[in-house]
């Protein structure tokens, strides 16, 4: 009979075959789509990676995109390790996004000291927003994949609320939109004459600052711990709950950073469509990098690519563009699979 | 004020809540027997999509509408199938798959819609399930309005949770599942392959789902449209948490919050100076409150999320 044993450590080659052999399974059953459409799938994935690496200015736009990805991305990733199921991602950008416009619209202070008490005042909504769903899992027991998704649903028309009513801005034509954030805090950009901003250079910093946490710190082994085996770490000494408050914070702190710096950077006011779904792709990016920081950016770059070029390769080709988010869902379908080759090995 | 109280003795209102309540009891169904054999099912929200979009296609190419629903059903107990395999033979976590599930379903939905149908300036639209009119019964005022003007969809739910009552607590097979969800190493050493209890009540669940998003295309709308279902999957996770697991208190529940989705939807209208997104706000935030409510005293089956993997223990 097969059994599956579990492995004691990850050897690295699996851990770097293991994304890689996912994206490939799942570009492969996406080339059925594509086929379907009467393109041949291989013209497709060309003009994806033409639309994306193609030119300086979609280079830096892939880049733009991957940054808040990498923001979420880390957020989920430092959840999922305590088995802490925040799927609230896309509701806790939002929330970091409005605050950061409503307070930046009219804070007084000049850009070097306000662009970080904006990006703080994101970290503390999207940290405050977790921190309910955390406290009543912790004190009722009640399920937080339920409440964060629900609270998704509820945050996205308190925004439209807020754009339409008391944010409104006067100036901003068709759609509804937020007041911009003051001229002083839009972020620097990044390479000249385009879209793309230092928001990724701080999103790099937190991957590192989180790995840093992770691998480094106290409350890192906790996590882990709590993670792996809840009553073991509790039998061990490590107070559960103040460890899943922890992350909970620090998990709402960087998605709602995402919602900040992508207001910083690119959109200046809040609209209700200016996240095509960062909070859930985020979860793919963690699963993808298999919950590491470091794999995070990679990951969210190649999601990112996925989007972007899904968009170019529609333009060229007529495939509708939905296709890029049925290759990042079957990524993590595809990712779970592989995930379980490197934890686990087949024994006869 | 008094508007608000001269609503509730609109029969329009009450006629509604069996409506709106249609695609709830069909999504907490499905749910409560994936989750009464163990597993969790957070595909939902997608399988419904999948659902609402399949179901409407075919009668669009022509089909009748009750082969609409059958054919959302066979494409829901497909996603089914997937979620099951990954979560019970290979014993994956549940919670990351179902999100894969729905990530995926609603993914292909749309992308299929895009491909199949020509959408110019309105999304084309079919011939919907029209309320039944029974002799007599159709004719007792109010009642008659409220219970006996449906349409189709909304009698096959209400028998859907009659036999899923039924076939849990009374049948050897509802006995099995049950006892799947509580403790599949008794099933094992009952003779009875858990992993194949858990796989059929997965698929058979699934399709409910779809049957349920299935009834947002052919009767509640005309249309399909990219993220109609609303986050309705969601509730009906959360239903059936506040049922207990159970289809009688299933239908209660669907039944409470349709009919504060019916009430808040004319609120809006004659309520005058209050945001309309409170309104809408209203079922989520109702939601929430209903999970910590039971939260406490709630008997989650105790093997749900537990991997089965044979001689282990």
């Amino acid at each position: 009979m097969m059994r599956l044993e579990r492995r004691s450590h990850v050897p690295l080659h699996l851990a770097i075959i293991a994304p890689l052999a996912a994206i490939f399974a799942a570009l492969l059953l996406a080339a059925g789509l594509i086929a379907a459409a009467d393109v041949n799938p291989l013209t497709a994935y060309g003009e994806m990676v033409n639309g994306t690496f193609g030119s300086r200015l979609s280079i830096a736009e892939m880049l733009t995109r991957a940054t808040p990805l990498i923001f979420t991305g880390l957020a989920a990733a430092v959840a999922f390790r305590a088995r802490l199921w925040n799927i609230g991602g896309e509701g806790q950008f939002f929330v970091g996004a409005l605050i950061t416009a409503w307070i930046g619209h009219s804070l007084g202070v000049p850009g070097w000291i306000g662009i970080p008490i904006l990006m703080l005042a994101g970290m503390a909504a999207g940290a405050a927003l977790l921190a309910g769903p955390a406290f009543l899992r912790l004190r009722f027991g009640v399920d937080e994949v339920v409440t964060t998704l629900l609270l998704n649903f509820i945050v996205i028309l308190f925004v439209g609320l807020m754009i339409e009513g008391p944010l409104r801005d006067p100036l901003a034509f068709g759609w509804p939109s937020s007041v911009p954030v003051n001229g002083d805090y839009r972020l620097p950009d990044l390479i000249p004459r385009t879209r793309l901003h230092i928001g990724l250079l701080v999103a790099i910093a937190a991957a590192s600052a989180v790995w840093l946490i992770l691998a480094r710190t106290v409350f890192g082994t906790e996590t882990r711990a709590a993670g792996l085996n809840a009553s073991a770490a509790a039998f061990a000494g490590i107070a559960l709950p103040q460890t899943i408050m922890g992350v909970a914070l620090l998990s709402g702190a960087l998605a709602g950073l995402a919602g900040s710096v992508e207001v910083m950077g690119v959109t200046a006011g809040v609209t209700t469509t200016m996240s095509p779904g960062f909070g859930y792709a985020g979860i793919v990016v963690a699963m993808l990098a298999a919950l590491h920081p470091a794999g995070v950016v990679a990951a969210a770059v190649f999601v990112a690519t996925v989007f972007v070029g899904a968009d170019a390769m529609s333009r060229a080709t007529g495939v509708p563009s939905f296709i890029a988010d049925v290759i990042v869902a079957l990524c993590l379908l595809t990712m779970i699979v592989a995930l379980l080759f490197t934890t686990y090995r087949v024994r006869r | 004020m008094s508007d608000a109280i001269d609503l509730l003795l609109n029969t329009s209102l009450w006629a509604s809540v069996l409506r709106i309540a249609t695609p709830l009891i069909f999504g907490v169904l499905g749910a409560l027997l994936c989750e009464r054999s163990g597993v969790l099912n957070l595909g939902i929200e997608g399988i419904m999509t999948m659902g609402a979009m399949s179901g409407w296609l075919v009668v669009y190419m022509g089909a009748p509408l009750l082969a609409g629903l059958i054919f959302a059903a066979f494409c829901g107990a497909v996603m089914g199938l997937l979620h099951a395999m990954l979560t019970v033979p290979l014993g994956l976590s549940q919670h990351v798959s179902g999100l894969g599930i729905t990530l995926f379903a609603s993914a292909l939905a749309y992308y299929l819609y895009r491909l199949l149908v020509e959408v110019g300036d309105l999304p084309p639209t079919i011939e919907t399930f029209k309320p039944l009119d029974f002799p007599v019964l159709s004719d007792i005022p109010v009642l008659g309005t409220i219970l006996f003007n449906q349409a189709l969809p909304t009698y096959l739910a209400l028998t859907a949770v009659a036999v899923m009552a039924y076939v849990l607590a009374r049948t050897p097979l509802g006995l099995a599942i049950r006892m799947t969800g509580e403790n599949p190493h008794a099933v094992e050493a009952q003779g009875l392959n858990p992993i194949r209890i858990r796989i059929g009540a997965v698929v058979v669940g699934s399709a409910l789902m779809a049957v349920g998003g299935a009834f947002l295309t052919t009767t509640a709308f005309n249309s399909f449209f990219p993220g109609m279902v609303q986050g309705r999957g969601w509730i009906c996770i959360a239903l059936v948490v506040f049922a207990g697991w159970r289809p009688g208190k299933a239908l209660i529940g669907a039944m409470l919050f349709a009919f504060f989705d019916a009430y808040q939807l004319r609120l809006q209208t004659t309520v005058e100076g209050v945001p309309y997104q409170l309104f809408l706000m209203a079922p989520y935030v109702l939601s929430i409150v209903a999970l910590v409510l039971v939260a406490r005293r709630a008997e989650v089956p105790a093997a749900l999320m537990a991997p089965y993997r044979r001689g282990e223990r």
